[in-house]
């Protein structure tokens, strides 16, 4: 590594403003004002505060709705997580093969990653809708009672898939990274060892894939607790009832919806501890299950 | 403990042909050095072998068993890589334990081999290590320790001393002769370095451009190099190549340096004036009082030995090979002796014999 020495402070100062700036303006400000008013309880107009002291997470904790919308986030971002994850390894072993048009299959896979979050849910929607969607009148024509603005069950299987769909790809490009680091010589060790290509994926590739595994569990767990807000949103707005009501989501209904601003920020605290409390983990075991 | 058997084997890389008929038999037990440049097709060769290549044409056999179509698995092969090929996420006892793990061995028999390969290659202490806490010696060994295990029909080496410095490649020779003589297992050794080639070997098969051009053993190949391919291949300094032209109804070559030089053995067949390519090594070229002038050009100092390098009048490279300190002044006067001579043709480069 190569190392700049400055003299004085004044130069270094300058040259980390831009990236200080932009951490406090759109992190450390909005994270600090959402503390703050986690401890206050206001009038929906905003006329009044008053200083409750953490009299918002107690209340939050107790409730039956946030308790609720806790264990739908645990059952969303899991099953988001394995199949995101599934899905995108299976892809990304088959196109680490020598296959004809490897490079169109490779670019077909990532696009999915430049679709918005709105975007992708508006075409799941148009794919799944009970009445004009494809796949949704196929499936009720084949008898299967499909409705997702009806059935709980459906309606999280539903974002489930939409949110897995966009995480894929991001995953794809780097598990295929990751497998196109492992040595082929010791592949052919294997096969020489007498391994099946069964056996060597799960003796040999899939250990060696561990770190790139942990990494993306972490990042995809993250993604489904905070960045799957616009395909719900756009899918099933957290219905029918709360089925699908993540914590993101009801963060949004408490604060924007039912403006109890004290409630709210109570819960968008206690998401962002979550997100900390993932990345130490992330950071801590990264360093620790790395073995080679 | 097995024979094998290449028969035929060409390859083809899209239009490419990179072997062009490969034959060989090895004998049981037998240790046969592959040697040649790079890109002559002799790691093709060996991948052929293992598995991990599909011949395009021909048959390979292992113990008399046809194993052409057969996976790597199913070879009953073992094999060392250049790069050692250890998996990095095993210790040094599960990388060598791997190969027996997957053929259901009970675990104390895996035990027991696994210890006792370790205490041949002297790595009994290193093996809760894994790979990266190793140094590229004992790498190798682990990798050996790997085939070993297995107690495989046959050893394929894929260049697996090249990664290593010259002191340890040295030693890591003489031991894997050792071990394979020990072991008496039949071995395919690949290499680009006609040291290890000559001293491992107790056959050489020496490529060129996806041909074998010689298959004999090592003494044989110095002694009497099939072409002038493997004649500038095999010793150092490389041998000397002279142009010259049968004469003398086949019983000499007149050198276009001049001089006419009787054969030692016997005539050549073949028309008077024939062109002829007469090679000669560098240290068997006498240096004396008289004989053909060699102005020096270049003059190396290897302590027991100096390697002389000059021009003879008519433009031919002429490099000599003299034991003792180099001697004073600008120009030697060399004699190439009959009995050294090597006899080619200088069309298709093979050898004269009588």
């Amino acid at each position: 590594m190569k190392k700049t020495l400055f003299k004085g402070t004044a130069l270094p100062l300058l040259l980390l403003a831009p990236q200080l700036a932009v951490t406090c303006v759109f992190f450390l400000w909005p994270a600090g004002a959402a503390i703050w008013q986690s401890v206050l309880q206001e009038d929906p107009w905003g006329t009044r505060s008053e200083f409750v002291g953490l009299r918002n997470f107690a209340e939050v904790l107790v409730e039956p709705e946030w308790r609720g919308a806790a264990l739908n986030t645990l059952v969303f971002s899991t099953s988001v997580a394995v199949l995101a994850m599934g899905t995108a390894l299976f892809l990304a072993v088959q196109a680490d093969k020598s296959i004809r048009g490897a490079n169109l299959y490779k670019t077909l896979l990532i696009w999915p990653y430049a679709v918005a979050p709105a975007v992708a849910a508006v075409l799941w929607l148009f794919l799944f809708h009970p009445s004009i969607g494809l796949i949704g009148r196929a499936l009720n024509q084949a008898g299967l009672d499909w409705d997702y603005k009806l059935n709980g069950g459906q309606a999280m299987t539903l974002v489930i898939i939409a949110a897995a769909w966009k995480q894929v790809s991001y995953n794809f490009i780097f598990f295929l990274a990751g497998l196109q680091s492992i040595p082929k010589s010791v592949l052919e060790a294997a096969a020489i060892d007498g391994a099946r290509p069964v056996r060597r994926f799960w003796t040999i590739i899939f250990p060696l894939l561990s770190p790139t595994s942990f990494f993306l569990l972490v990042v995809n767990l993250v993604y489904a607790f905070f960045d799957t807000f616009g395909v719900i949103h756009a899918l099933t707005g957290g219905g029918p009832g709360k089925a699908t009501e993540t914590l993101i989501y009801k963060v949004y209904v408490e604060g924007v919806q039912n403006v109890n601003l004290g409630s709210s920020a109570a819960q968008s605290v206690i998401l962002m501890v979550i997100v900390i409390a993932l990345t130490a983990v992330q950071f801590r075991f990264i360093e620790r299950k790395v073995h080679y | 403990m097995a024979t094998l058997d290449v028969a035929g084997v060409t390859k083809s890389f899209g239009t490419t042909q990179v072997l062009h008929g490969v034959d060989l038999t090895v004998a049981d037990g037998e240790m046969i050095v592959i040697v040649g440049a790079s890109g002559c097709g002799k790691s093709t060769l060996l991948r052929i072998v293992a598995g991990l290549e599909t011949a395009t044409t021909g048959r390979i056999s292992i113990a008399g068993r046809d194993v052409t179509g057969l996976e790597p698995a199913d070879r009953d092969i073992a094999m060392v890589f250049q790069n050692y090929a250890l998996y990095p996420h095993m210790t040094v006892g599960q990388n060598m334990a791997y190969g027996l793990r997957i053929r259901g061995l009970p675990k104390p028999e895996i035990a027991q081999r696994v210890t006792e390969a370790a205490t041949l290659l002297g790595i009994e202490s290193l093996l809760d290590r894994r790979p990266r806490q190793l140094s590229g010696g004992q790498r190798q060994r682990v990798a050996m320790g790997r085939a070993i295990v297995r107690e495989p029909k046959l050893f394929l080496f894929d260049e697996p001393l090249s990664n290593l410095d010259a002191k340890l490649r040295v030693q890591m020779r003489a031991e894997i002769r050792r071990l394979q003589r020990r072991l008496g297992v039949t071995s395919l050794f690949v290499t680009h370095d006609q040291t290890e080639a000559m001293t491992l070997g107790d056959r050489l098969v020496v490529m060129h451009a996806g041909h074998a051009a010689q298959v004999a053993t090592p003494m044989e190949v110095w002694a009497r190099p099939a072409d002038t391919y493997v004649a500038g291949f095999i010793g150092s300094p490389a041998m000397n190549f002279l142009a010259g032209t049968l004469a003398d109804a086949g019983q000499a070559v007149a050198l276009a340096a001049g001089p006419v030089l009787r054969f030692a053995d016997g005539p050549r067949p073949g028309p008077e004036g024939l062109p002829l390519t007469i090679g000669i090594r560098p240290e068997h070229i006498e240096a004396g009082a008289s004989g053909l002038t060699l102005p020096l050009d270049l003059v190396e100092p290897l302590g027991s030995e100096t390697v002389l390098h000059g021009r003879l009048p008519n433009g031919e490279a002429l490099t000599v090979k003299l034991a003792g300190p180099a001697p004073a002044g600008p120009a030697i006067q060399v004699t190439l002796p009959a009995a050294a001579l090597h006899v080619f043709d200088a069309a298709s480069g093979k050898r004269l014999d009588r």
